[in-house]
């Protein structure tokens, strides 16, 4: 229950300093399981995004090192200490909610000074690290109103101030900008990386939003089902995701199946409706086994001649440099390509991935 | 949730869970005794009866007279639910929908009876239907009951209609619906959930309603909890095996409005008003 | 330019025919509360014989009248706050299960069924002979059966059991409708279970818990069939809805029956405004969260 080296004092948290491990955690709900073996060790000062879609487990993930959920196997040590077992309030790190939870009783000033109550600090050097924590979110003038007298973009700021007051070793996001608009969100994005390299703490940040993640993390986790698809920098993951679902999430949106009909090296081609599309193999493929060809609309190109796919457009939108259209192949698959010129409806098309930017994985199940 | 796991931690959630334990045993154990007693043949100084038998049922059915009682009830129920149902949704949906000057005190007006003991107006408004001749009538326990039920509609659909976009409406005229083809098609098909709701609640309140029946109901206007009042206060007078009888009559007439209730309310909006829970 | 028709003006203050859809039920409201309270309270202050306000001098000046108010207080007071105390914990609590129908529904139990029937089982349940008693001699808290009906504590008793489930499921829904984040928020602050309780939940709570304690003393305040048949109606639970009734039903002086009614309001009414102005002192915002 209390951990061998430290005797419980508020301040024996190593700042700044400490690795934090993840070592196989498991986490079940019942016969469910939200976390299945997660390994994760995050350096000190890294901004780390844990990336997935809704109930993948990303939020459970930070909850449990947060410890307001306990695990069902596993431990999380933090400098080498265990902390799995400690209590929330006993671990001293800086949490921002998604529905940001502020103290509606609260002003802004007792919002922020929340924390450094509860470590005893009070007075004038908790005034100046409210005012210090307040500056850094840009809300100096707003300290004596009610967290319900102000916008959302303010509450979000009072919320990470809230968290990095008390100089957390860790600070813990769950999805803070996805109750915000489009424009705020892009600017709170800012802010917060721009936060995070002044305070120099440790950021695990959950977002099922890829721009964010890749914008702001050093590393991104991306997690399907409870466990991590695949752990690297936002160019790895944008260029060489391992997993097609990965790849899905990064943004390769049209998928087309075909068996393998050649390789070469990295590359192996695929063949659908007689032709030949061609992709880097992310998995070991052999001539005839059953794939899937993974690709971006901005990489599947209408060609005027030759060889490519046959497909009919359904639609086509402009987007300022080029067009993007959606069509329709002959197996009824949709495909999302880019094209230089608008093409009316129903026009055939020929569609042939750019090279080297398409992706080849095994089909699932086969 | 948040795992607190020391010592006093656990005896406090120990001594929490125990009274509430206890509390729903002694609950339950004022259920059964009743049915328990219902069915006894005698019952004096032990745990159980000597011995179980139906007669009472019988016995109270006649004595009590409880066939008309039980008609009466039903009938005072389903008119007051009728008016208060009619009445409270359209006062609801205006008082939801419009802002005007004096919107406050109607409001207040409206809460007013949920916050005065039913005695307190409950005397003055006997007094009037007496001298109006209605003490003692069906009608007058009717128009008593609608004291505490009207509001209590008007209460419970206030925020249920305000859920409901009032877009919806503007759509509907758009298309080209008339004020009945809109009430018919829109606007009924999404209160019903809410009304049926409402009702329900009023419907399970009225059958229970003591104090208010208790002032007005003549011999021909009793219902079932104002008979079960007056037999259990000239309890030496009647076998109690046959009082109790009349309770779990009363008991089964109640439940079963309240278990179809449930299947529409959460039980605590039985004292409750309806409440949106926070998204998180 | 035209001026505007009256039927613009009125609309734009609120006035149009949907507003008048309010009519049929204030008017049912008027003609069956506000109009009998008048009419009572006119009727109060023309007394059989005497004065004006003779009923009321009558009233303060019998010390078997006047002393129904403190019996009143003395049953309700005592038993609103003790299910108040025994939901607020227990809430916390319940709060936190994710199964909590079957015991809500359990809880529903007794308000639906009422103080009539709750009474009759109670003289049962609590008689000399009955289950209450003989579990306690069982177990050996009790030396021989006590007195539990007809007296103080069985009218106590017909209280907690109808009175504490409704103070609970008021108290579950204030309490299960504040951000279970803001307590997650206050744990990773560093704030203990206590900490978290006193200064994030109880302030939030308090708004809520005034009135839960006004409607829970509100039904206490009220008492009356209980108190008949669980209690001494001629004695300790002579209450004062027992002295309004008997007035107006049984001495047939509905005069004095409202005044006392009347009286009974203005106590009840005197309390419930000190409990919510002292909620004044509080935060009364919404605490279900802080969005927008």
């Amino acid at each position: 229950m209390t951990l061998p080296a430290q005797d419980g004092a508020k301040t024996q948290v190593p700042k700044q300093t400490a690795r934090l491990e993840l070592d196989g955690l498991r986490r079940s709900f019942g016969s469910y399981n939200a976390l299945d073996g997660i390994d994760l060790t995050i350096e000190p000062g890294e901004f780390i995004a844990l990336l997935g879609p809704s109930g993948c487990g990303k939020s459970t993930a930070l909850n449990c090192v947060a410890g307001l959920l306990g695990l069902s196997g596993g431990e999380i040590r933090l400098g080498g200490n265990r902390i799995d077992e400690l209590e929330p309030e006993k671990r001293g790190f800086g949490m921002v909610f998604q529905s940001y939870a502020l103290f509606p009783h609260m002003s802004v000033r007792r919002n922020v000074g929340f924390g450094l109550t509860m470590q005893g600090i009070r007075g004038a050097e908790a005034d100046r690290r409210i005012e210090e924590a307040l500056a850094l979110v840009r809300l100096e003038s707003q300290i004596d109103k009610l967290p319900g007298q102000l916008s959302g973009g303010q509450q979000q700021r009072v919320a990470i101030a809230r968290a990095i007051v008390i100089r957390p070793p860790i600070v813990l996001m769950d999805e803070p900008l996805s109750n915000l608009d489009a424009k705020l969100r892009l600017e709170m994005r800012a802010e917060i990386r721009g936060i995070h390299d002044q305070i120099g703490s440790t950021t695990i940040y959950v977002t099922h939003d890829q721009d964010e993640a890749l914008s702001l993390a050093d590393r991104i986790v991306v997690m399907s089902q409870g466990r991590i698809m695949q752990i690297g920098s936002p160019q790895d993951l944008y260029q060489r995701p391992v997993h097609i679902e990965v790849a899905d999430f990064m943004g390769f949106r049209t998928r087309i199946a075909g068996p393998i009909v050649g390789v070469s090296g990295e590359e192996a081609a695929i063949d659908v409706a007689g032709a030949r599309l061609t992709g880097t193999m992310r998995e070991p493929l052999r001539i005839g086994d059953a794939a899937v060809l993974s690709v971006r609309p901005e990489d599947l190109v209408a060609v005027d001649d030759g060889n490519g796919m046959p497909a009919t457009v359904v639609s086509m939108e402009y987007r300022g440099r080029a067009f993007f259209g959606m069509a329709r192949a002959g197996d009824d698959s949709v495909l999302y390509f880019r094209a230089d010129r608008a093409l009316p409806r129903g026009a055939s098309v020929t569609l042939q991935p750019a090279s080297g930017q398409a992706l080849l994985f095994k089909e699932a199940g086969a | 949730m948040i795992r607190d796991q020391g010592l006093l931690s656990k005896i406090w959630r120990f001594a929490v869970w125990a009274v509430a334990g206890l509390f729903i045993l002694n609950l339950l154990g004022v259920i059964a005794a009743v049915i328990v007693n219902s069915f006894a043949t005698r019952w004096l100084g032990t745990w159980l009866p000597l011995g179980l038998t139906t007669k009472w049922y019988f016995s109270a059915w006649k004595e009590f007279q409880l066939s008309s009682v039980v008609l009466v009830t039903f009938q005072v129920v389903f008119a007051v639910v009728i008016i208060s149902g009619l009445l409270g949704v359209t006062t609801a949906y205006a008082l939801a929908r419009r802002d005007f000057p004096g919107k406050r005190i109607v409001v207040l007006l409206f809460l007013l009876p949920l916050l005065i003991p039913p005695l307190t107006y409950g005397i003055p408004l006997a007094t009037v239907l007496y001298q109006l001749g209605l003490g003692g009538s069906f009608w007058g326990v009717v128009l008593i009951n609608l004291v505490p039920s009207l509001p209590f509609v008007v209460l419970v659909m206030i925020p249920f209609i305000e859920q409901i976009d009032p877009r919806i409406e503007a759509a509907a005229r758009v298309f080209g619906a008339g004020t009945g083809s809109l009430f018919l098609r829109i606007l009924l098909p999404l209160l019903l959930p809410g009304m049926l709701a409402a009702l329900l609640l009023v419907l399970v309140r009225t059958i229970a309603m003591f104090e208010l029946t208790f002032l007005v109901a003549g011999p021909t206007s009793q219902t079932l909890v104002v008979s079960l009042y007056y037999a259990v206060f000239a309890s030496g007078v009647r076998a109690g095996q046959s009082i109790d009888a009349m309770a779990v009559i009363y008991m089964v007439t109640t439940l079963f409005w309240l278990v179809l209730a449930l299947q529409f309310v959460n039980p605590s909006q039985i004292v409750a008003r309806a409440k949106q829970q926070p998204a998180s | 330019m035209r001026a505007p028709s009256l039927r613009t003006r009125l609309a734009s203050r609120g006035f149009d025919g949907t507003t008048l859809l309010v009519l049929p039920g204030l008017a049912v409201m008027l003609g069956l509360f506000i109009y009998p309270f008048f009419y009572g309270l006119a009727d109060s202050l023309m007394p059989k014989e005497g004065v004006w306000y003779a009923n009321y001098a009558n009233f303060f000046s019998d010390p078997f009248q006047y002393r129904t108010i403190a019996a009143t207080l003395w049953l309700a007071i005592p038993v609103t706050i003790v299910n108040l105390a025994f939901a607020v914990p227990i809430a916390f609590r319940v709060r936190l299960m994710t199964r909590q129908r079957l015991l809500t529904t359990i809880l529903v139990l007794p308000i639906t069924l009422g103080t009539v029937f709750v009474a009759d089982g109670l003289l049962t349940f609590l008689g000399p002979q009955g289950w209450f008693n003989r579990v306690m001699i069982l177990v050996g808290l009790f030396d021989g059966p006590v007195k539990l009906t007809n007296n103080y504590w069985g009218v106590f008793a017909s209280l907690v059991i109808t009175g504490f489930p409704f103070a609970f499921l008021l108290t579950l829904s204030y309490v299960t409708g504040i951000d279970p984040a803001i307590e997650q928020a206050a744990a990773t602050l560093g704030a203990s279970p206590r900490q978290r309780f006193m200064r994030v939940f109880l302030p939030l709570l308090v708004p809520g818990l005034a009135v839960t304690f006004c409607l829970a003393f509100v039904q206490a305040f009220a008492v009356f069939p209980s108190a008949v048949l669980l209690g001494s109606p001629a004695g300790s639970t002579r209450v004062i809805s027992i002295a309004a009734y008997q007035a107006a039903f049984e001495q047939y002086d509905h005069s004095l029956g409202s005044a006392i009614a009347m009286i009974m309001g203005a106590v009840e009414l005197v309390i419930v405004l000190l409990v919510l102005g002292s909620r004044s002192l509080f935060y009364r915002g919404p605490t279900g969260g802080t969005k927008g």
